[in-house]
C-alpha cells in the first residue's frame, strides 16, 4: 500500500470501511463534517452498505443500535454536544450488549461552546457517559496512522467485548492531513459469527435483545456480569506509549492530541538539557493506571497536561497515589497550546524541585 | 534539514490551504515525514484561511508551531497576525501586490513576491499561489521544484492538461523571480 | 369428531397477558401473531416494542425482538431493516412513544419511505407511567396531568400523527381502526395483514393506527371504555384508510429511479 496524505477524518471512514463496517449513521456537527461525507461517497461504491443521514443524533445512534442488533459492523461519529444527545443510546448499547463504534471529535464546550480541538468530554468517556454505571472502551489516537489503526481495533473490541467503543479525538485530529497507510480491507464475511443477532428465527427459538430486568435479582446478576466483564477489559486492554522515560525526571502525562503538542515540548527541554519524557495512555478507558504507577518507581514527579481544566488528572492521582508529586497543565478554551508553552511549564517544574 | 514549519495565510480564495497542501504533499513524495494543519470552520468561513505544514526528516512530534520557520502571508491582516511569531533567522513571503506593509522586524528575512501581477501576466489570475509556492521552495529549498511540478499535476490531474500548463509556468515564473532576486 | 374452530397463533407464544383486564393490548397482539402466521412469514419477522406498558410484547409475540429506548423504536427498526431488507420489521408504539419523545424519528422515517410497518396503539394516555395526558388526550379529558380535563391554551390540542404522516411522500398506507367490537377486529386485522404486505412488496412506509382502550386510566369499566372510544375518541380521531397510494405506480416508479441513483 502507498502513502496517501489523508484529513484525519477521512482517515477514520477509510479505516471503518476496511475494518468491515457497513452501517454508518449520522448527524453534521462541526468539526467532524468531513466524516459522514466521506462515508456517504464510500458507501455509495458498496454493494453491501448503508449510509443514512439520520434526522437527529438520537435518530442516527439509534439506527447503529437496529444495525448492531442485525449484526452488522456499525458507527455514528459526532463531536461534543451531539455526543451527549447519543448518550442514552450508547447506554440502552451498553445494556443490551450491543457492539458499535462511536467516534467523538470533541469540541470546546460545555454548552455550545466553540469549535476548537479541545478534550473536555474526558470524564463524559471514560466515566459512562449516561446513566446506569456502564463503561465504555475509549481509544485516543494522536496521529493519522494512529487514527487508522485504533479505527479498526475500535471495531475488533467492540465485537470481542460486545460494548461500544469510543473513539475520542478532537478538531486538530479530525482536521489535520498526514499521510497514512491502510491494511487491506477486511471481508465482512469472513468475520466470526455472532450467534445473538435478530435476523429471523429461523430454525431456532425466537430471540431478544433488551436492556430491561424487571427483576432485582435479575438486575443484580446481569450488572455483576457487567462488572465481570469490565474487569476483564482492564486487566487485558490496556495500552500506553512511554517516550524518553528511561532517564527521565519528570513525566508529562497526556492523552491525543495535548501529547502530540507534549512530545514537541519534551524535545525542545530535552536540547536544554532537561530530562522530560512522556506518558501516553493511548486507552483511558481502562485507564493504565498499573503501568503508570509502575513509573513512579523511578519518576516522582508528573505534569499531566490536558486541553480542559483538569479531568485525567484525577485518574493519575488515583492511580499514583502518594507516590508522586501529580502537578497541572491545562488550556482549556480552545486554544491550541504550543509545544513551547508545554516545555516552559515543565521547566518550571524541574527548576521549582531541583530535579 | 531537522523539522521546518511554515504558516500559510491569506484571505479565504486565495488558494493558501492548496498552498499547504501542494508542499505537505511535495514533501510525502519525497519520503519526509509532513502534516498539514488547517484552520477550520467558522474561522475559514469569517474570511482568512491559514495552515501549518511540518516538513521534516524524523517523525513530526508536535504538528503546531510555536515559532514558524517560515511564514507565506498574502494579505495585510495575515503579517499583523503572524510576522512576531516568525522564529529569529526565519523568513516571510509576502504577496506585495496586497500587502503594503513591510515587516519591522530585523531579524529575519523579507522575500515580498509580486504574485498577482506575475499570474495575471500569465494570464490566470487565479494561479497567484502558484507562482507563491514556485517561489517558496526555490528560497527555501525544503522540496524541489520538480516534485511540487509532479505534485501539483495529480493533484489537478481531473482538470485537464491547459490547467496543468498554466500551473506548470505560474511555479517555474515564481521561482525565477526569486532567482532573479538573489541574483541581483 | 369435534372440529377445532379456535386455537393459539404459532406466533403467539403460550404466557398469560399482564395487561389489565379490558386492555385492547391483548387483542392487538394476538392479530399481529395471526397476521404472522398467515403471511408465514414468522422466521423472518422482526419486532421493536416500545416503552410503555407494551414493553413486554416479547413475552407474547415469539419473533426475535430487540428493545428500544423511548420513542427510538422506528429508528432502530431502521437500522435493523437497512442491515437485512429480507427481513420483515414492525414497530409496537404507543401514543406517548410515538406521537411525543418519538416524533422526529417517526415522521422522518416517513419522510424516507423506510420499509416499515408500525402499529400503532392510541389509548390517549401514558398507561404505564399511571395516566398521565398523552399528546393525543382529548380535549376536555382528566388525566393525572391534566387535572379538571385538557386544556388546549394549557396543555395544547389532540396531536394526528397519523394525518401528518399522510403527508410526509415516503408514506404509502396509513388507516386507523380500533378494537372495540367483532367488527372493528376483524378490519384491524385487515390493516395489519396490509401494513406487512406493503412492506413485503417493498413500497414504503406503513402505519396502522389502533385507537385502543385503557379502562383502568380511564376508570371505566372494559364496556364503557369501548362505548367512549366509540363515541368520543372517533370525533377527533375519525376511522378509515387515511392515506394508500399503494396502486400509484409512477409515484413507485419515482421511487426506485432514486434507489439506483444511489448505486
Amino acid at each position: 500500500m502507498t502513502k496517501q496524505l489523508m484529513r484525519g477524518s477521512h482517515a477514520i471512514a477509510e479505516a471503518a470501511t476496511r475494518a468491515g463496517c457497513r452501517f454508518y449513521a449520522g448527524y453534521p456537527i462541526t468539526p467532524q463534517n468531513e466524516l459522514p461525507e466521506y462515508m456517504s461517497v464510500r458507501f455509495a461504491q458498496l454493494e453491501d452498505a448503508t449510509f443514512v443521514q439520520a434526522e437527529s443524533e438520537l435518530a442516527a445512534i439509534n439506527m447503529v443500535m437496529g444495525a448492531s442488533m442485525a449484526g452488522v459492523r456499525a458507527m455514528t461519529s459526532s463531536s461534543s454536544p451531539g455526543i451527549s444527545l447519543k448518550q442514552e443510546g450508547i447506554s440502552y448499547m451498553a445494556g443490551m450488549e450491543l457492539p458499535a463504534v462511536i467516534v467523538n471529535i470533541m469540541r470546546g464546550g460545555p454548552g455550545l461552546g466553540n469549535i476548537a480541538p479541545s478534550q473536555q468530554d474526558y470524564l463524559q468517556a471514560t466515566k459512562g457517559g449516561g446513566h446506569g454505571g456502564y463503561r465504555t472502551i475509549v481509544l485516543a489516537p494522536c496521529s493519522g496512522q494512529e487514527l487508522v489503526t485504533l479505527t479498526i481495533k475500535a471495531f475488533d473490541l467492540a465485537d470481542a467485548y460486545r460494548s461500544p467503543v469510543i473513539l475520542l479525538g478532537d478538531g486538530l485530529m479530525g482536521q489535520m492531513m498526514e499521510p497514512v497507510i491502510f491494511p487491506d480491507p477486511i471481508d465482512p464475511a469472513a468475520l466470526p459469527k455472532k450467534d445473538w443477532t435478530l435476523d429471523g428465527a429461523r430454525g431456532r427459538d425466537s430471540r431478544l435483545i433488551a436492556s430491561l430486568h424487571l427483576d432485582p435479582t435479575e438486575m443484580e446478576q446481569f450488572n455483576w456480569k457487567l462488572a465481570r466483564k469490565y474487569a476483564a477489559i482492564c486487566e487485558r486492554e490496556t495500552e500506553h506509549e512511554s517516550y524518553l522515560l528511561d532517564d527521565a525526571v519528570v513525566a508529562v502525562v497526556a492523552f491525543g492530541t495535548a501529547a502530540r503538542i507534549a512530545k514537541g515540548a519534551v524535545n525542545r527541554v530535552r536540547k536544554a538539557g532537561l530530562k522530560a519524557g512522556l506518558f501516553r495512555p493511548i486507552t483511558l478507558w481502562p485507564f493504565p493506571g498499573k503501568e503508570l504507577r509502575d513509573l513512579t518507581r523511578t519518576i516522582k514527579s508528573l505534569l499531566v497536561f490536558e486541553m480542559n481544566f483538569g479531568q485525567m488528572v484525577e485518574d493519575v492521582k488515583l492511580s499514583v497515589g502518594e507516590q508522586a508529586r501529580v502537578h497541572f497543565h491545562g488550556r482549556p478554551g480552545g486554544i491550541i497550546p504550543t509545544p513551547h508553552d508545554i516545555g516552559a511549564a515543565i521547566t518550571k517544574l524541574i527548576h521549582r524541585y531541583g530535579l | 534539514m531537522g523539522i521546518t514549519k511554515t504558516i500559510f495565510s491569506g484571505f479565504g480564495g486565495q488558494g493558501v490551504l492548496m498552498m499547504g497542501y501542494v508542499l505537505a504533499t511535495s514533501g510525502m513524495h519525497e519520503d519526509k515525514h509532513v502534516t498539514f494543519l488547517p484552520s477550520y470552520g467558522a474561522e475559514v468561513r469569517g474570511g482568512t484561511a491559514n495552515c501549518t505544514i511540518t516538513v521534516s526528516d524524523e517523525p513530526i512530534a508536535s504538528p503546531v508551531a510555536s515559532f514558524p520557520d517560515f511564514a507565506v502571508l498574502m494579505n495585510t491582516p495575515s503579517v499583523m497576525r503572524f510576522e512576531g511569531g516568525v522564529k529569529s533567522g526565519g523568513a516571510v513571503f509576502l504577496n506585495s501586490d496586497l500587502v503594503e506593509l513591510r515587516p519591522k522586524r530585523r531579524d529575519i528575512q523579507v522575500v515580498a513576491i509580486p504574485v498577482n501581477n506575475i499570474a495575471e501576466r500569465l494570464g490566470n489570475a487565479r494561479s497567484a499561489n502558484m507562482v507563491m509556492i514556485g517561489a517558496f521552495v526555490q528560497k527555501t529549498g525544503l522540496v524541489s521544484l520538480k516534485s511540487v511540478i509532479k505534485s501539483v499535476k495529480s493533484i489537478f490531474e481531473t482538470k485537464g492538461t491547459k490547467v496543468h500548463k498554466i500551473n506548470t509556468l505560474a511555479l517555474k515564473e515564481g521561482a525565477a523571480f526569486v532567482k532573479g532576486l538573489s541574483g541581483s | 369428531m369435534a372440529k377445532q374452530v379456535f386455537t393459539r397463533p404459532k406466533a403467539l407464544k403460550d404466557n398469560i397477558f399482564h395487561y389489565c383486564p379490558g386492555c385492547g393490548h391483548s387483542i392487538i397482539h394476538r392479530l399481529l401473531a395471526e397476521v404472522i402466521d398467515e403471511l408465514g412469514i414468522r422466521d423472518k419477522t422482526v419486532g421493536v416494542p416500545p416503552a410503555g406498558c407494551a414493553v413486554l410484547a416479547y413475552n407474547y409475540i415469539d419473533v426475535d425482538m430487540g428493545e428500544a429506548p423511548h420513542g427510538r423504536a422506528i429508528a432502530v427498526a431502521t437500522g435493523i431493516k437497512r442491515t437485512r431488507p429480507d427481513l420483515i420489521v414492525f414497530t409496537y408504539q404507543g401514543d406517548g412513544d410515538i406521537a411525543a419523545i418519538g416524533t422526529a424519528e417517526t415522521i422522518h422515517a416517513a419522510n424516507r419511505g423506510e420499509r416499515l410497518s408500525a402499529i400503532f396503539v392510541n389509548n390517549g394516555v401514558y398507561g404505564m407511567t399511571g395516566g398521565q395526558m398523552a399528546p393525543t388526550t382529548l380535549l376536555g379529558q382528566t388525566t393525572t396531568t391534566s387535572p379538571g380535563g385538557r386544556l388546549p391554551l394549557r396543555d395544547g390540542f389532540p396531536l394526528d400523527l397519523s394525518q401528518m404522516l399522510a403527508v410526509a411522500d415516503g408514506s404509502v398506507y396509513i388507516e386507523r381502526t380500533a378494537v372495540t367490537s367483532p367488527k372493528n377486529i376483524i378490519k384491524t386485522k385487515r390493516a395489519i395483514k396490509k401494513a406487512f404486505q406493503v412492506q413485503m412488496d417493498d413500497l414504503g412506509f406503513a402505519l396502522v393506527e389502533i385507537l385502543s382502550q385503557c379502562p383502568i386510566n380511564w376508570k371505566l369499566s372494559p364496556v364503557d371504555a369501548c362505548k367512549w372510544v366509540e363515541e368520543e375518541v372517533v370525533k377527533s380521531y375519525p376511522l378509515g384508510v387515511i392515506k394508500d397510494t399503494t396502486q400509484a405506480q409512477n409515484r413507485m416508479d419515482r421511487m426506485k429511479r432514486g434507489k439506483r441513483a444511489k448505486t
